[in-house]
């Protein structure tokens, strides 16, 4: 399972700017990249969210753990790409039986890839960043959410580690009543609806039970809530935007001026 | 400081034929510590719920009227704090200070307030750790402690407690009775359900029994409302002291080996273990919290591939696996052989009928029908479940979802019998049912393997204890 814990130096000076201008900051950067599909504009966008990376106090190591589903799916695209793609233009870098693999298909593959990495990476940054707590609070402090979203979504993601434990001991109880699916695939998917089915009633419980605690404690009051915990919102926190908005630009303006920039449409 | 006042109160959930709880006349004056009893199903959680106004009007019928200090309570929230079993599903927030926090914030206190109030309460319940602790790293009992202190942070006049301890062990439940006694001030007033009464008796002062069919039973000073109704509610499960239940110790020697373990470890969850579990034996395995035991359980289930070690199963358990250990055996086989319970009930419910719950094993490992119901019928009314046979297993009351639990496990005559902690939170009556048919089954040359942190079903039932340390 993916994990959701914060890894980065709390201190460092990226680190610390309020969740809802780091998750803006993410957006209009990953937004400005979709317009095109070449390889150049990702390309340096890359480079730049590795660059500002010791600022946000991560380590590469770290990030390459968290990311590494990241970079699976990369490669399964890189490898997918280069070996059905219908483009076969370009000069011939290996041809072996069925597999041709030319330059236009490598480029193709290439800038697809990229993308992937450029877009996705600033979300990974983020959340590797970011206490899921302070992002409720700002969420509900500067973004205007309700409260009774926000909060109940963070309370039900506390259930979510749960969920695992949950399903190997559903599994292993079913094995313990006679219940096994053995080489059967029909067996085997009946079995995994049915242990599903188990593991979606215990969660609507659990959920109900926890919904209950909450309003015990006056989380349908209706008297307008306080804050224990501010999340201010400084021009600091401005300038990131600002600054992720303009260096997705440079990104931009350098692949047109190279002239390898694709629009999305059109 | 809060006052409660039933008068002919009655509470229908909506969809059910039967009241929860009804016909209840009650006054509790502000200030007042009350014990409220009952046999299981006498609705006493329900009452609970509707002091605290946690019963929406279109959820059910109401009967008559309840009122906190003059009002609805529904409308009188925010004088009534209620701590309830469950510590996983009473936590919100993934630091403790900030679950602290979390009703005062609901509540509208002023921000500057909501810090020294968090930490007042903290104070008051002794809990040990600084408000940036992880929710999740807590124990059960420490955890408990902090709900405590959640419901305490709003200052109730009225604390609710609905059995605050009857999901820990022994440890933890001392840690929670010590922080209420601790954190109750003149002003509150308590109303607190338990069923093991000699350790709430310390807490309160008055006594309240309510009958299952509807009214009040009894309602007075602990010591009269004993003489009068103690033998009586012992009988219908309350654990009430000075009635002990007499042990079964084995009536012959035990026979020949049924599974050994060998070094059998799982790190980290459990360091190498050898044991020898034999027929016609009941073997107890304690331990404190994190040595292990229920990974042990699972281990010799047959239910969990051993990280170290070995599992093996005679050649009269194993019969025609006897060259595989127990895990790699098919799982119908091993239903046959080895028979295990699990710590929470529902985790074992496959079907949606009790009766097709207990004939799912038999049937699985081939019985012919007609053996089948006779199977199920002796097991329905050995375990007082006959009248439950149509019912879903996830509606039943706790005692009677442990009861089907244990008796699937038996419908498939398993030579051994593994469980864990079968008698958690279970009332008097079960938990005597339980010893009978454990000992029972060992007398007819069955192995038990029990892990428990139950001191008194340890010195009812086993022959032997087997002690875990912490890996």
């Amino acid at each position: 399972m993916i994990s959701i814990e914060p890894v980065a130096a709390p201190g460092a000076p990226l680190a610390r700017r309020n969740p809802v201008a780091k998750v803006a900051a993410a957006l209009v950067f990953s937004f400005t990249l979709l317009a095109t599909l070449d390889p150049v504009a990702p390309a340096i966008a890359i480079a730049v969210e590795l660059a500002v990376l010791p600022l946000f106090g991560i380590r590469y190591r770290v990030l390459a753990r968290r990311a590494w589903p990241l970079l699976v799916s990369a490669a399964g695209i890189l490898i997918t790409l280069v070996l059905f793609a219908a483009d076969r233009s370009g000069r011939v870098l290996l041809d072996v039986g069925p597999v041709l693999v030319t330059t236009g298909v490598l480029l193709t593959a290439l800038g697809l890839v990229l993308r992937v990495l450029a877009v996705a990476l600033p979300g990974v940054i983020v959340f590797a960043t970011t206490d899921p707590t302070d992002l409720a609070d700002a969420l509900i402090q500067n973004a205007k959410a309700p409260a009774r979203f926000a909060i109940g979504a963070l309370a039900a993601f506390r259930l979510v580690p749960l969920l695992g434990q949950e399903w190997q001991m559903i599994s292993m109880a079913r094995r313990a009543r006679g219940v096994d699916a053995g080489r059967n695939p029909v067996a085997k998917l009946r079995l995994f609806t049915s242990t599903a089915f188990a593991l979606l009633v215990g969660a609507i419980r659990r959920g109900t039970r926890l919904a209950v605690a909450m309003d015990a404690r006056g989380f349908d009051a209706g008297t307008p809530r306080t804050v224990a915990r501010r999340q201010p919102f400084t021009r600091a926190d401005t300038l990131l935007i600002a600054a992720a908005a303009a260096l997705a630009a440079t990104a931009l303006t350098t692949s047109i001026l190279v002239g390898t920039f694709r629009p999305l449409i059109g | 400081m809060s006052g409660v006042l039933l008068r002919g109160f009655g509470w229908r959930h909506a969809g059910r034929r039967a009241w929860a709880v009804r016909g209840v006349d009650l006054r509790v004056e502000a200030g007042e510590r009350v014990l409220l009893l009952g046999p299981s199903g006498a609705g006493k959680s329900t009452l609970l719920s509707a002091l605290a106004g946690l019963l929406p009007e279109d959820s059910g019928e109401q009967e008559g009227t309840v009122e906190i200090d003059g009002l609805d309570p529904r409308k009188a929230r925010e004088r009534v704090g209620i701590v309830f079993q469950d510590p996983e599903t009473q936590l919100v927030m993934a630091r403790c200070g900030d679950d602290v926090a979390f009703g005062l914030e609901n509540r509208g206190v002023p921000a500057g307030e909501i810090w020294p109030r968090v930490d007042e309460a903290l104070h008051r319940v002794g809990f040990p750790y600084s408000r940036d602790r992880n929710t999740a790293a807590l124990s059960g009992g420490e955890q408990q402690r902090l709900a405590l202190a959640g419901a305490l942070a709003l200052r109730p006049g009225l604390l609710l407690l609905d059995e605050p301890t009857a999901n820990l062990d022994p440890a933890g439940a001392t840690l929670v009775r010590r922080a209420v006694a601790g954190a109750l001030d003149a002003d509150t007033t308590l109303i607190l359900v338990e069923h093991r009464v000699a350790e709430a008796l310390p807490l309160v002062d008055r006594v309240v029994v309510l009958e299952p069919g509807g009214g009040v039973r009894a309602d007075g000073p602990p010591g009269e409302v004993f003489a009068t109704h103690g033998a009586a509610l012992a009988a219908e499960g309350v654990w009430v002291p000075g009635h002990p239940i007499a042990p079964r110790p084995a009536t012959a020697t035990p026979g020949e080996l049924l599974l050994t373990a060998e070094g059998l470890g799982l790190p980290p969850r459990l360091g190498a273990t050898d044991l020898g579990v034999r027929a016609g034996e009941a073997l107890a395995v304690r331990g404190p919290n994190g040595a292990g035991k229920s990974t042990l359980a699972l281990l010799l289930g047959g239910l969990l591939r051993p990280g170290t070690g070995r599992v093996t199963a005679s050649a009269e358990l194993a019969g025609a696996d006897r060259r595989t250990p127990p895990h790699r055996w098919r799982a119908p086989a091993l239903a046959r052989r080895i028979g295990s319970v699990f710590q929470d009930p529902e985790h074992q419910f496959v079907t949606s009928t009790v009766f097709d719950e207990l004939a799912l094993g038999p049937r699985r490992t081939g019985q012919p029908e007609a053996a089948v119901n006779d199977t199920v019928a002796g097991l329905l009314d050995r375990l007082r479940l006959d009248r439950l046979a149509a019912a879903n297993p996830y509606t039943l009351s706790g005692g009677e979802a442990r009861r089907l639990s244990v008796a699937t496990a038996l419908a498939t005559a398993p030579r051994l019998l593994i469980c864990d902690e079968p008698t958690f939170g279970q009332d008097r009556r079960t938990w005597r049912e339980l010893v009978d048919l454990f000992a029972d089954l060992r007398d007819a040359g069955h192995g038990v393997v029990t892990v428990t942190h139950d001191v008194d079903f340890v010195a009812a039932l086993a022959d032997r204890t087997v002690t875990l340390e912490r890996p």
